[in-house]
């Protein structure tokens, strides 16, 4: 029974050190998150909350959409937040190339979210199919089935290029 | 010894007695075996018991314009003569069925629907025989993918019906649906409990969301871009995929890979095996909302990745295969980096276990939750870290690749099958993986990276592999004499795995299924293709 309280008085109280070697968050990273916090908190009073559906991706790109809440990149200090709910969310976004079995599923979420919204879409699939553009089961990108308002590019993007597509977005978007 | 063995002793044992039983050896570690098709249920039953292996995979081809029939084939594994044996067979192409095998290998059962919603071809008496991918709401009857002459601009309209799950009766039992679309940073997957009370009595899993066609994509590609292609069937396991697509056309190419560059090769692998492996665990935490080694399993895992972009300019290794080599260069920097890297990451594997492993709370939530017993996973034929949590003690590392024999590491297996077993697991491969890595980086010597040539290129087919984080990745490949691929036929070990999750539920309660599903962890988009 001690040992137990030992333990959760140790875990409370005790922050550890990481041996892992400061994997150093670039200068240019940090610019961008600052100026991206400064544009939610105008635009969307500090909160920005994102809906993510998977419409057939191969689960890299939404690797690196959770390596961007990580403690290194933290998102979340921007004032960007990932929410379970449609109904929570301003934005939509949105990773593979659309998969018939996906259509309707897609189509459900965002009908599900309140006006105004937004739909981003994430990585190569998305945008046009990517590798799988010329398949018989997808429909070759979001765009065939939503209207998409900003688009991030790579196989997978990575954290900052996820930060530096929103604050485009969000420069575009009044 | 000679694999005849394997023949002579079925014959005997089993007092089988094949009519046309062709016996061929294409490659150093595979043999074809012919048989009439009357002949090919039987002699897989025989193989299936013989050798204590499952379906490894089975798959058709379409060869209907050349010989006016479909191939059949079905592969299995012995460890003992490291071989992989395929019963083959031919169907008729206007009485297109065979006699199912799934009602006495059950782990035939998901590649039998595949074949049939795939070709068309009917697995004579098989108990299920619904789609698994293309979804009956979205896909009309009659129309056939992976045959030859299918179009996808013509595609039949004919009824769509709806998928039916199982139903479970009786007083009190109420449905749970979950999904498609989860409320975390999840792939698509449908989930149905039947409930009774708290415990789950049934679970349907009802996968194939993330279904993009691959394997017909990779027909008429090039062999260049089919190497890229196959690092996107499963994102997290990039390389694995890349490195089981290359074998293939280097053994049908007869290429010899240097031993240099097949080392480098299994550190990358075991690099990628790390951060999934660390990723899980921190999954787990998370999933009984014990966040703070969560984050600490992120870091984790982010200097992983950070490592690889360092070593190979990709976080997720893709762009780093290529037939007959890999893409990266390899000097004495690069080993440094890696060696101070791998003595960090042991610190804070120590530190994590420390974290999870000492805390009772925590410990009892894992423990003897979502058992999935050795019977059970054998039947299924469920392998990998999954299996082996499960007792089950087959790793393609140790049982077939040769360069592994360099190396000392232990293959580790546990008894329990319950979600702490699959984490210990993962926590003692994590460990064996930095073994592993040193080892190899002893024996590696400096090279620049080179664009290898490709030899004169010839038709042939192969099975490629490799033993992937989640466990077995096969491809099997046969190419044309252009270099064109004719059939890509991938196994992911989701695919044979996923079922095992549905074994584990029954008894536990709803809330226990994300951390279920978490010690599992399968790809949906590798199980979709
Ligand atoms: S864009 Fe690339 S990384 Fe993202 S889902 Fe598609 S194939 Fe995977």
């Amino acid at each position: 029974m001690i040992e137990i309280f030992k333990n959760s008085i140790r875990k409370a109280l005790q922050t550890r050190p990481l041996s892992i070697k400061e994997i150093p968050v670039s200068k240019e990273y940090e610019m961008l998150g600052a100026e991206l916090k400064k544009a939610i908190k105008k635009r969307f009073s500090r909160s920005f909350h994102i809906r993510e559906v998977d419409t057939g991706s191969c689960g890299a790109c939404e690797s690196e959409i959770i390596a961007a809440t990580n403690p290194i990149y933290d998102i979340q200090r921007f004032g960007v937040d990932f929410v379970a709910s449609p109904r929570h969310a301003d934005a939509l976004l949105v990773t593979g190339p659309v998969s018939k079995n996906m259509e309707l599923a897609l189509k459900r979420t965002y009908d599900a979210m309140p006006g105004p919204k937004l739909v981003i879409t994430l990585g190569d699939c998305a945008l046009d199919g990517g590798k799988f553009k010329n398949s018989y089961y997808t429909l070759s990108g979001v765009k065939n089935v939503l209207p998409v308002s900003a688009h991030i590019h790579g196989c997978p993007p990575k954290p900052i290029d996820i930060v530096k597509a929103i604050l485009i977005l969000l420069g575009k978007t009044k | 010894m000679n694999y005849i063995k394997i023949f002579d002793d079925i014959e005997e044992k089993y007092n089988l007695k094949p009519l046309s039983l062709r016996i061929e050896e294409k490659e150093p570690d595979e043999i074809y075996a012919r048989v009439g098709a009357g002949d090919f249920k039987p002699m897989c039953l025989a193989m299936h018991k013989y050798l204590h292996s499952p379906v490894m995979s089975f798959f058709a081809v379409d060869e209907r314009k050349e010989k006016g029939v479909f191939g059949l084939l079905c592969a299995f594994q012995s460890i003992e003569f490291k071989k992989w044996v395929f019963i083959t067979t031919e169907v008729p192409k206007d009485n297109a069925e065979f006699e199912s095998l799934s009602k006495d290998i059950y782990s035939a059962a998901l590649f039998e629907r595949e074949i049939y919603e795939m070709f068309g071809i009917v697995p004579k008496n098989s108990p299920d025989t619904r789609r698994l991918k293309l979804h009956e709401e979205v896909w009309p009857q009659g129309n056939f993918p992976l045959r030859k002459d299918f179009d996808s601009k013509k595609i039949k309209d004919s009824p769509k019906s709806e998928h039916k799950l199982k139903e479970v009766e009786g007083d009190g039992v109420f449905e749970v649906a979950v999904g498609p679309v989860h409320a975390g940073l999840i792939a698509p997957g449908h989930f149905r409990f039947s409930v009774a009370g708290e415990p789950v009595i049934n679970l349907e899993i009802h996968l194939g969301f993330t279904h993009r066609g691959v394997e017909k994509i990779f027909e008429n590609l090039s062999l260049n871009e089919a190497v890229s292609l196959s690092e996107c069937v499963s994102g997290d396991s990039a390389f694995a995929h890349s490195w089981a697509f290359c074998n293939s056309i280097e053994k049908i190419l007869k290429i010899n890979v240097p031993e240099n560059i097949q080392y480098v090769r299994a550190v990358l692998l075991e690099l990628e095996r790390m951060y999934n492996h660390v990723n899980d665990i921190g999954g787990i935490a998370v999933d009984v909302g014990f966040s703070f080694p969560s984050a600490f399993a992120s870091l984790m895992k982010e200097s992983i990745l950070d490592l690889n972009e360092k070593l190979t300019e990709s976080r997720y290794l893709k762009n780093v295969n290529a037939i007959g080599g890999v893409l990266c260069d390899f000097n004495d920097d690069k080993k440094q980096v890696l060696i101070q890297n791998l003595e960090m990451l042991q610190k804070d594997l120590n530190e994590l276990k420390k974290m999870i492993l000492s805390n009772v709370s925590f410990m009892d939530r894992a423990d003897s939750t979502g058992i999935l017993r050795k019977n059970i996973a054998e039947d299924l034929g469920v392998l990998g870290p999954a299996g082996r949590a499960s007792g089950i003690d087959k790793d393609l590392r140790k049982d077939f690749h040769g360069i592994y024999d360099k190396v000392k590491f232990n293959s580790i297996h546990c008894l329990s099958g319950d979600v702490s077993a699959r984490l210990k697991i993962r926590f003692d491969e994590f460990e064996e993986s930095i073994k592993i890595v040193k080892q190899f980086l002893d024996m590696i010597k400096p090279f620049e990276s080179k664009k290898e040539q490709l030899p004169k290129i010839k038709e042939g087919y192969a099975l490629g592999c490799a033993e992937g984080w989640r466990g077995p990745v096969l491809y099997w490949v046969k190419i044309d004499a252009e270099g064109h691929i004719v059939r890509c036929k991938i196994v992911d070990p989701s695919f044979r795995n996923w079922e095992g999750l549905a074994f584990a539920m029954p008894g536990n309660i709803v809330p226990d299924f994300p951390l279920c599903n978490k010690s599992f962890d399968f790809s949906y988009s590798g199980n979709d293709l």
